[in-house]
């Protein structure tokens, strides 16, 4: 069988799955389109929050960045796990006991106000629109590599597959489908991984390869990794990074932007109990870690295949590096796989010097002693994970599952934030602000009409990307950071603060974000209206803008504190409420009001 | 009533406190061991490189997973201690 008729078949079959789930998960009432009916098992909602959470930039881009930043990229590693551990303590439980739907109602209620609900709204669509055309254009690329059709015709293919799923079945349909999802993804992510653990290190667990001998040289495999990049003019991988006030705040938005976003909160709706909403938290972060602790090891076994494929000298002890580095493989000899992915211009070649050889290294340094006139490969990260099996050798139908993986990676997390923008349309602007006298049916009806606008929408953003849909890690964790998780917090453990300072607080924290943003990446990312170059040595304090949501967090905190002081404290109902989302006594399934 | 207002002020202040506790190991084992301290365990190797590269790529992950489970388990306790349990 051809490779890709295998990976048809494999593409293919899961999308029948999906399309399966979808007709036996229907949603009948807007319970089961928002909430999947309130009875998921909380390993079930683990899993499911697993693929809600793990994008096409986990599966397909993470470890491409790790491999090529080392050490300075485990800000996403701690970041985007670390979120759990303040969704669970300081936001999940509380959120499900007050027991509605969305997240701006819970803002609505909490701060009396329909302005406090509508700016949650804006931010929620904001940064669930920026993630979602990221995902849409991921599953683009994943279909035009593996699929031979046009980067276009493979996003439209996925959003109407999302679209069957996610309009017939809301969040019963998506749950049951992301716990499908996560299954294809996670087996497509760590197969590859093992082999690849086996073949370097002889440890068939890829994080404790990770930390074993290499061993075609008998070294730590890290160390054989610093000496081999290191000979390349690379810094070490392992190197630390200077500038630790910026990774730390990295870090930090990364964590608080992760337990403010939306389409993650919204599914610990779906559990029947407080305590399973505790659950679920941990049972989310075993999943997403299985990814995660892979993650690395990936990172570093890709980086060093990929150097010693171009200077195969490099692979076993090397005595001297000077003459390892002398020793590149010709381009007439290039393995199949890069002649693949040339094909779709993600490995680029260009012989700078006229050897016939391949010259990879870090064009900072100067080389021209070995007769480099600069570097002469170029890979892009996104490719790391993609082209894994066919770098290891294995067979097509490896290929054929990442494929698949890759897919349900960009479907699931796309259909939990359309999800998340079709019900802050329906429930929180139809139903909350337009029309309240609406009927059930009626929402459901117009649940089902905001999210087929949604994924039309995204669509249109996908194949024509805005200059934003580049900015996820800036724009959608920076305002989830800087308005939603602060709000939240406060909502659940002040008594004090009350609507204007909450609003005062969320649209502190939004504004500075988005203008410090806006100075260094231009206006609106209106290319070329930045008003400074976007540089460590422009940054106030070193900061850089994907750092910047975390002191809009502190900001948000200070302003609402301060205001909510000088004025006068929230009604007693609303302190009575904050009381009763403190303790699990008394929670019933999410309802409607 | 005064009762079960003393005994729900009890319960959340032990949250509290719980709360407090598994945050400072959360920042400790992240921004402490694998960010700010690292260059304080340099000198500790853990394959092929040192502690502090190894609590940023695996072992904050892990402590992480860690302390959600502690959590869980220990509010499971504090709600059947106070009856405010569903």
């Amino acid at each position: 069988m051809s490779q890709f008729a295998i990976n048809v078949l494999f593409v293919g079959g899961s999308f029948a799955i999906y399309i399966g789930i979808a007709i036996w998960a229907k949603a009948g009432s807007t319970r089961d389109f928002y909430v999947a009916g309130g009875g998921v098992h909380p390993i079930t909602n683990g899993m499911a929050i697993g693929a809600d959470w793990m994008s096409a930039a986990s599966f397909i881009s993470m470890a491409g960045i790790i491999a090529s930043a080392g050490y300075g990229a485990s800000t996403f590693l701690m970041g985007w796990t670390g979120g759990y551990v303040l969704l669970a303590l300081l936001l999940a439980p509380y959120l499900r006991k007050f027991g509605k739907f969305t997240v701006p109602e819970f803002i609505g209620d909490r701060f009396y106000s329909k302005s406090a609900r509508m700016v949650a709204v804006v931010c929620l669509i904001v940064a669930s629109l920026t993630y979602v055309i990221g995902q849409m254009a991921g599953a683009g690329v994943a279909f035009s590599r593996f699929l031979e059709v046009d980067a276009t015709t493979g996003l439209i293919i996925a959003a109407i597959v999302v679209f069957f799923y996610s309009v017939l079945g809301g969040m019963k349909g998506i749950t049951y489908t992301q716990v499908a999802q996560y299954i294809v993804l996670i087996v497509a992510y760590t197969i590859p991984a093992v082999f690849i653990s086996l073949e370097l290190t002889d440890n068939p667990i890829p994080p404790l390869g990770l930390f074993s001998d290499h061993s075609a040289s008998g070294e730590p495999l890290l160390s054989k990794l610093n000496e081999v990049v290191t000979a390349l003019g690379f810094n070490e991988y392992t190197a630390m990074v200077d500038n630790k006030l910026n990774m730390v705040l990295f870090t930090l938005s990364l964590m608080i932007g992760t337990a403010g976003l939306p389409h993650v909160i919204m599914r610990f709706f779906t559990v029947p109990k407080v305590a399973d909403a505790r659950w679920s938290a941990g049972w989310a972060l075993v999943f997403i870690g299985l990814l995660y602790l892979t993650a690395p090891a990936v990172a570093s076994m890709a980086r060093l295949n990929l150097v010693t494929t171009i200077y195969p000298d490099m692979a076993a002890q090397v005595e001297n590096y000077e003459d390892a580095a002398a020793n590149p493989i010709a381009y007439a000899d290039r393995p199949d796989w890069i002649r693949t992915w040339e094909e779709t211009g993600l490995i680029t070649f260009d012989d700078k010097n006229n050897d016939g050889r391949i010259q990879l290294y870090n064009d900072a340094a100067d080389f021209s002693d070995r007769g480099w006139q600069g570097n002469e490969l170029e890979v892009s990260n996104d490719i790391l994970v993609l082209a894994n099996p066919e770098i290891a050798n294995l067979p097509g139908w490896v290929v054929g599952l990442i494929a698949a993986g890759g897919l349900a990676a960009a479907l699931s997390t796309a259909a939990g934030l359309l999800l998340a923008i079709s019900s802050a349309i329906s429930h929180d602007l139809i139903k909350g602000a337009i029309n309240p006298k609406i009927t059930e049916k009626g929402e459901l009806r117009a649940a089902r009409i905001s999210m087929s606008v949604a994924i039309v929408v995204a669509t249109y953003l996908g194949v024509n990307p805005p200059g934003f849909a580049a900015q996820v890690v800036a724009l959608a964790f920076g305002i989830a950071a800087a308005s939603l998780f602060p709000a939240l917090m406060m909502g659940i453990f002040s008594k004090r603060i009350n609507n204007k300072g909450a609003i005062a607080g969320m649209l502190s924290g939004l504004i500075f974000t988005l203008v410090y943003i806006f100075v260094y990446k231009g206006w609106f990312f209106i290319p070329d209206t930045n008003n400074l170059p976007d540089t460590e040595a422009n940054w106030v304090l070193g900061i850089s803008p994907l750092s910047i949501g975390a002191v809009g967090a502190i900001l948000n905190f200070a302003v609402a504190y301060m205001v909510s002081s000088a004025t006068e404290e929230p009604p007693q109902e609303i302190q009575d409420l904050v009381e009763s989302v403190r303790y699990p006594k008394g929670a019933g399934v999410a309802i409607d009001h | 009533m005064a009762d079960d207002n003393s005994k729900a002020a009890a319960y959340w202040k032990a949250n509290l406190r719980l709360i407090t506790g598994c945050l400072i190991v959360w920042a400790l084992v992240s921004y402490g061991c694998a960010i700010l301290l690292r260059p304080l365990l340099a000198g500790i190797p853990v394959g092929g490189t040192d502690l502090g590269f190894w609590f940023a790529q695996q072992g904050s992950i892990l402590a992480f997973i860690g302390l959600i489970f502690f959590y869980a388990w220990k509010m499971n306790r504090l709600d059947k201690k106070f009856g405010l349990g569903e």
